[in-house]
């Protein structure tokens, strides 16, 4: 019985970190002549790494078929989500994707940068789609990304954006996200998230966000112990030892001990 | 409530003067001591202190202006509980003696009965400033009683309920967003989640806010009575979760529909998810009723207008919430 609990246990703490892991399998690296364009060998990345999901041409795939080595694909149309969409997906490890009916989660990206620049400028080259965004957060303003935050996306994320759910998915924690994808996130609304476009958030209201966001990373704890910022797990913790000790003796001073 | 209080007093003073029956004519148990009076004196000032927070709770409870005034209730009913405490304490450890009796003496033996009886009276003979303690804990009691009802009176409305079934919307007013800018349907885009507000009209209203979305045609399933509620796809709801009245701020839109769940509303506090094309239906969490549909029309110069009030009541649900219809106020 105990061996059993004991083999649970290890198989609960390995589970997550194995679910987390990147498919390692499947990433095809090629090797191109010396002098082929970006677009080029990204087609050909594309070919070895996208293709079963996202169709020939990023066309997308609607109905599932059995792809290259009996993966099943499923995936949007690429074309028009320009080099934006790309280069978020590829470069929080989003994609590839192991299961195309699982949600996307932060991995370890696969690629190198060659290949990552690569694969976003032939996704790019399909169709008429937005660029790279450059925030610039140092221009934004930390009590308006505050404000804006707790509008539009703390009820998700939290806000200090240690992330949360919705119904359905899961909301990342903004933690890792640097500020470029943060960027890029807003406009495409990644999985479940709503799209904000430029009239809904104005480019320097996503700066006055990304300014937000940093901060919640780091904030200033000028009250003096932050206690790890794990909200409110120190203080219930204060509360069951230190109440508790006080209980006891107050327990102690009312009660009386029965002798005999 | 007079009379109530009236017999409760005269059940409280009354018991004092009665006299101990036991214990004269019998040899003591308990040994008479001394009356301790300034223990006796210490149980009737806690037993003060308690009534006094007790009773400061309603009155900061209904002086709206006290800063910090939530902290101030929360002291008050914690002072009031701790010298409640402290006074049973002092009664049980300096009024009264104690005589443990360790065994549980069976009824077959009448003259233990009697014995543990009589130890009973006797314990409480030290007592000489009973009608004190007893008017002292009483009023205790009465204050705390009256402290821990005095919220009730925030339930709201319970007669008057109308102004719950009034709603700022009607038809032809138009819909502004959060800075007061009129909201033209060809800027309502798919995926994007619209907050909107009526024009001229308070915005601290329940029933002002509004989620606005907007949907292919083809994927509404409204029903035949609201047919032309939502036009060109675009659709209108109470932003006020119906469940515990907070604001419905996350919309989950799918990136690929073949795999991901469709479109929804959600309620950041308990999760209530509200399905648009489904006309606001609950398809997940506690909220027992549909999310309030605001028919909307696109007026000549493309703007956004109520067409009329909501589907029903807005906010969170309440004893008579399917009664009434949503009505239109100021």
């Amino acid at each position: 019985m105990k061996r059993v609990a004991v083999a649970l246990l290890i198989a609960l703490a390995v589970a997550p970190a194995a679910a987390a892991d990147p498919p390692r399998s499947g990433i095809v690296h090629v090797k191109v002549p010396p002098g082929t364009s970006d677009v080029d060998y990204g087609a050909q990345l594309y070919g070895g790494n996208c293709v079963t999901c996202h169709g020939a041409d990023g066309r997308g795939i609607t109905k599932s078929v059995k792809g290259a080595g009996d993966v099943p694909g499923l995936g949007p149309s690429l074309r028009g989500v320009g080099a934006l969409a790309a280069d978020f997906y590829l470069r929080t490890g989003y994609m590839p994707l192991e299961d195309p009916n699982a949600q996307p989660r932060r991995s370890k990206v696969l690629f190198d940068e060659r290949e990552l620049r690569a694969l976003t400028a032939y996704v790019a080259s399909l169709g008429d789609g937005p660029a790279i965004p450059t925030p610039h957060p140092e221009r934004g303003n930390l009590a308006a990304g505050l404000q804006l935050f707790v509008e539009n996306c703390a009820g998700c994320h939290q806000a200090v954006a240690e992330g949360g759910y919705v119904t359905g998915a899961v909301a990342p924690p903004l933690e890792d996200a640097t500020p470029t994808q943060i960027a890029e996130a807003i406009r495409i609304g990644p999985y479940l998230m709503p799209r904000f476009s430029e009239k809904r958030l104005s480019n320097q209201q996503v700066d006055s966000l990304i300014r937000y966001v940093k901060y919640a990373k780091h904030p200033d704890d000028r009250g003096g112990w932050s206690l790890g910022h794990v909200g409110p797990v120190p203080e219930g913790l204060i509360t069951w030892f230190v109440g508790i000790a006080a209980a006891i003796v107050a327990c102690l001073l009312i009660g009386k001990r029965l002798s005999g | 409530m007079k009379r109530w209080l009236g017999a409760l007093a005269v059940l409280v003073l009354g018991r004092g003067r009665r006299k101990p029956r036991l214990g004269d004519e019998r040899e003591r148990i308990v040994q008479l001591r001394f009356p301790d009076r300034r223990a006796e004196g210490f149980v009737a000032f806690a037993f003060i202190a308690a009534a006094v927070c007790a009773i400061a709770f309603p009155v900061i409870y209904a002086v709206d202006s006290i800063p910090a005034q939530t902290q101030f209730l929360g002291l008050s009913l914690g002072l009031a509980f701790l010298f409640l405490a402290v006074a049973c304490v002092g009664l049980a450890k300096g009024v009264i003696d104690d005589e443990t009796e360790e065994e549980y003496k069976p009824p077959s033996n009448p003259e233990e009965q009697e014995e543990v009886e009589q130890i009973f009276a006797e314990t409480g003979e030290r007592f000489t400033r009973r009608k004190l303690l007893w008017t002292a804990g009483g009023t205790a009691g009465v204050a705390l009683g009256a402290a821990l009802v005095t919220p009730a009176l925030s339930l709201g409305p319970v007669f008057h309920t109308g102004s719950l079934y009034t709603t700022p919307w009607r038809r032809g007013r138009r819909l502004v967003d959060e800075v007061g800018r009129v909201l033209r349907a060809d800027e309502i885009e798919q995926g994007v989640m619209y907050t909107a507000f009526p024009e001229h009209a308070d915005r601290e209203q329940m029933g002002a806010p509004l989620v606005v979305v907007r949907l292919k045609p083809e994927q509404l399933r409204l029903p035949a009575e609201r047919k032309g509620w939502a036009p060109e796809g675009i659709l209108a709801y109470s932003k006020i979760c119906t469940h515990a009245g907070c604001a419905i701020s996350l919309y989950r839109k799918p990136t690929f529909a073949v795999v991901e769940p469709h479109e929804a509303f959600v309620c950041p506090c308990h999760y209530s998810t509200f399905d648009p094309a489904k006309a606001g239906k609950v398809i997940f969490g506690p909220a027992g009723r549909d999310l309030p549909q605001l028919p909307l029309q696109i007026a000549r110069g493309g703007e956004l207008r109520a067409a009329g009030n909501f589907s029903g009541p807005v906010g969170p649900s309440w004893w008579g919430v399917r009664l009434h219809k949503a009505r239109s106020g100021p």
